[in-house]
């Protein structure tokens, strides 16, 4: 009993994370209908800059821990909304007239760029990170195990919770939110009732660039080590999640997140650690030919 | 078209390119200000320490501003394109040769043992170029003709490579009985992993396909009694000359041809294997291209949709070049498992899928001379720069975007029609409208 609570509570933790990057490769499908194959690497990237950003503030003489964070924050979502537009500058807006499998053949290249760029300039040891939030709390305790809910935890829970209300508020009330609905329903019609496209989806990739980053935050604070390979596996978890929540959706995305990141850690606990990522890649295999559309997603129309 | 080109003034905009340089420069120095402005250590205690590397940032926010001001001086706002990279003459010059360059590559293919036959270094660089041109070939079915992208396809080559291994351990089966074996194999595979998902769109597959290839590699790491571990398999029985072995016996292939033994001659015999395999993809796939299967895969390759109201059965078309594709694969597999004598999950990681993927991409999917030279300049070119060896992975992903934008078709950008009305005529990559399925 204790283990299975103990289990949820670190089960909801990480789904909070994949949630927060699934929601990166969830708008971009809606929008373009494209995997965006570098986002996991986005998500690298920004746990890279947040990395540095604290160091940095350190060596600067910032040392209280609340204000350190606020400032991290701002500096990763900042530089890495900058790392999604970009990409998209890049990588993608060239390609948007392009034969289908080019924006995703770009994706992989892309992909493969910036974790090798990480790697180059950072190395490719393990970085790791002291603890900077300690404590917790016990919730309950028996004889031979107590369960533990710490500080980090919360933050990250909350932290999801918040920018989830946050994000949903821009999609539902804003100008913004509404001209990436339109331009998800049909990118041509968009333009042409004064939709500038263009703009909406780099707005999309910054948006999901700095979702990712928060993401990549509370992965380091969380695990306290990254190194420039994290973003393939959680790329292919968050999408995964995406998936399974059903693509194009954004409720879907966090549902899926927290139902991969329970699925992960009861894996670990109840089976075999070693097969935990076999058994994400295995869910988005079944999900795939069993569900295609998701639990929440619609099914997909196919226009001529 | 005539309005923009005169509006496009013949002295160039300079404050628009410095405005674009500068804001090139400014997003390169946002971009780039603490990634590589600032290097993580691990300093003397443990902790991370950071060390300053002003200079390196200020070369590259500096080559952002210049690269783009160039750009901006020489394109305008003009769209560039790779023609303004080779001057006329020399693209005249090699549409005259290019019918002819596949024999003289096949000529020098063939001649390289008997050239360079005491160069073991060049000869082993030929065989691994070998390796990559024919798992590219096999690749080429799957992605260049049936237009179906997979990202998993160094799981077939895993699965190649192990079958021979198990089975040679295991069985004591010979090299020429376990090849075949390997092939089935891998197209086993390719069928069972391939029937349930290949009814999903194309970015969905090329996912799935990459779960797959990381699922076969993370059972090959777990499962420590049958595979060995990430320690690998090693002492793989190495190919003999139809049951004579490599050795200085008495019955070994050189005593038994009267030849005074040379280690070299393996090597020798390992090339030409692989020369044989590879030229066996190349002549099925050129054979079935022309065969009602492969026009059909060309045509999906284009249009699914219409494909479809054609009356072609997608699924079993699209069934058909996965197993082809990974069938080559297989066969590859169990060569590089023969040739090195070890093999270990570390050979058959994602960067290996990357790597024949954007062999395929630069040769031009679906051209097969493309491939070929795409794979020999890259490995080649690896071996080149070998002092800049950590650069190469990210100049092959910047490769892999720089062909989407420019040349989608891929360096060999030219096509001949599989099928054609009267007369075959040279197709140029411009004239070729994009599958757009």
């Amino acid at each position: 009993m204790e283990v299975f609570v103990q289990q949820l509570v670190n089960g909801v933790t990480l789904g909070s994370i994949y949630g927060l990057i699934a929601i990166g490769y969830t708008m971009v499908y809606g929008i373009i209908g494209m995997i965006n194959f570098a986002h996991g690497d986005v998500f690298m990237v920004s746990a890279f800059i947040a990395l540095i950003a604290f160091l940095a503030l350190v060596a600067l003489g910032v040392t209280a821990v609340p204000l350190a964070l606020f400032l991290v924050l701002l500096i990763a979502m900042a530089l890495t909304s900058l790392y999604g537009w970009a990409v998209e500058r890049v990588a993608y807006r060239p390609l948007r007239r392009s034969f289908r499998l080019a924006p995703l053949i770009s994706a992989i290249g892309m992909s493969i760029v910036l974790q090798n760029f990480v790697q180059i300039a950072q190395g490719a040891r393990v970085k790791p990170l002291p603890p900077l939030i300690g404590g917790g709390y016990t919730l309950i305790e028996s004889d031979t195990f107590a369960v533990r809910l710490s500080n980090v935890q919360i933050l990250v829970v909350l932290t999801t919770v918040a920018l989830m209300a946050l994000f949903s508020w821009i999609i539902a009330r804003t100008r913004l939110g509404r001209d990436m609905r339109a331009c998800e329903q049909d990118l041509k019609m968009a333009s042409l009732v004064g939709v500038d496209v263009d703009r909406t989806i780099a707005l999309t990739f910054v948006i999901g660039a700095a979702l990712a980053a928060v993401a990549g935050i509370m992965n380091l604070l969380y695990y306290g080590v990254i190194d420039f390979y994290i973003g393939f596996v959680a790329g292919v978890k968050a999408f995964t999640a995406a998936v399974l929540g059903g693509i194009g959706s954004l409720p879907g995305a966090m549902l899926g997140g927290l139902l991969i990141g329970l699925i992960e850690t009861f894996w670990s606990a109840y089976f075999t650690i070693e097969y935990k990522d076999v058994a994400a890649f295995s869910i988005l295999v079944i999900v795939l030919i069993f569900l295609p559309t998701g639990i929440l997603g619609r099914p997909e129309i196919e226009k001529v | 078209m005539a309005h923009e080109a005169q509006s496009r003034s013949p002295s160039f905009d300079v404050w628009r390119a410095l405005k674009n340089a500068t804001l090139a420069a400014l997003v390169a120095f946002g971009l780039f200000s603490l990634l590589i402005g600032l290097r993580t250590e691990q300093g003397p205690t443990g902790a991370l320490i950071l060390i300053p590397r002003a200079w390196e940032l200020f070369w590259l926010v500096a080559a952002a501003f210049v690269g783009v001001f160039l750009r901006e001086l020489l394109f305008g706002r003009q769209r560039e394109t790779l023609a303004h990279f080779i001057p006329a003459p020399v693209r005249t010059a090699v549409a005259r040769i290019a019918p002819y360059f596949r024999y003289a590559l096949l000529g020098f293919a063939l001649a390289v043992p008997v050239i360079f036959y005491n160069d073991r270094y060049l000869l082993d660089l030929s065989i691994q170029i070998l390796t990559y041109v024919m798992l590219g070939w096999g690749l080429n079915i799957v992605v260049g003709l049936a237009g179906l992208l997979d990202l998993g396809y160094v799981a077939f080559y895993a699965v190649g490579a192990y079958s021979y291994a198990l089975l040679a351990q295991n069985f004591g089966l010979s090299f020429w009985i376990c090849l075949p074996l390997a092939g089935i194999l891998a197209a086993f595979w390719g069928i069972l992993l391939g029937f349930p998902v290949l009814r999903l769109r194309g970015d969905y597959l090329a996912i799935v396909t990459l779960a797959f290839g990381e699922i076969i590699r993370l059972v090959l790491i777990n499962w420590q009694s049958l595979t060995g571990g990430p320690n690998g398999i090693s002492g793989i029985a190495r190919p003999s000359f139809f049951g004579l072995p490599f050795t200085a016996d008495d019955n070994g292939f050189a005593a038994t041809f009267g030849f005074e033994f040379s280690p070299n001659h393996r090597v020798v015999f390992l090339y030409y294997l692989i020369l044989i395999l590879a030229l066996i993809t190349n002549a099925v796939t050129i054979r079935l291209r022309r065969l009602p299967i492969g026009r059909a895969w060309e045509a999906l390759r284009e249009d699914e949709i219409a494909c479809r109201s054609l009356g072609i059965n997608t699924t079993n078309t699209k069934l058909t070049a996965f197993a082809i594709g990974a069938m080559f694969g297989g066969f590859a597999g169990s060569f590089f498992a023969t040739r090195q004598g070890f093999i270990s999950p570390e050979s058959f990681t994602f960067g290996e899928s990357a790597l024949v993927l954007a062999i395929v991409v630069l040769g031009g999917m679906g051209s097969q001379i493309g491939v070929a030279v795409a794979a020999a300049v890259m490995l080649g070119g690896f071996e080149l720069f070998r002092e800049f060896e950590q650069y190469r992975m990210l100049v092959f992903g910047f490769a892999m975007v720089a062909i989407m934008i420019w040349r989608p078709r891929g360096l060999v950008a030219t096509r001949l029609p599989s099928v054609f009305l009267k007369e075959r005529k040279l197709v140029s990559a411009a004239m070729v409208s994009e599958g757009r399925g």
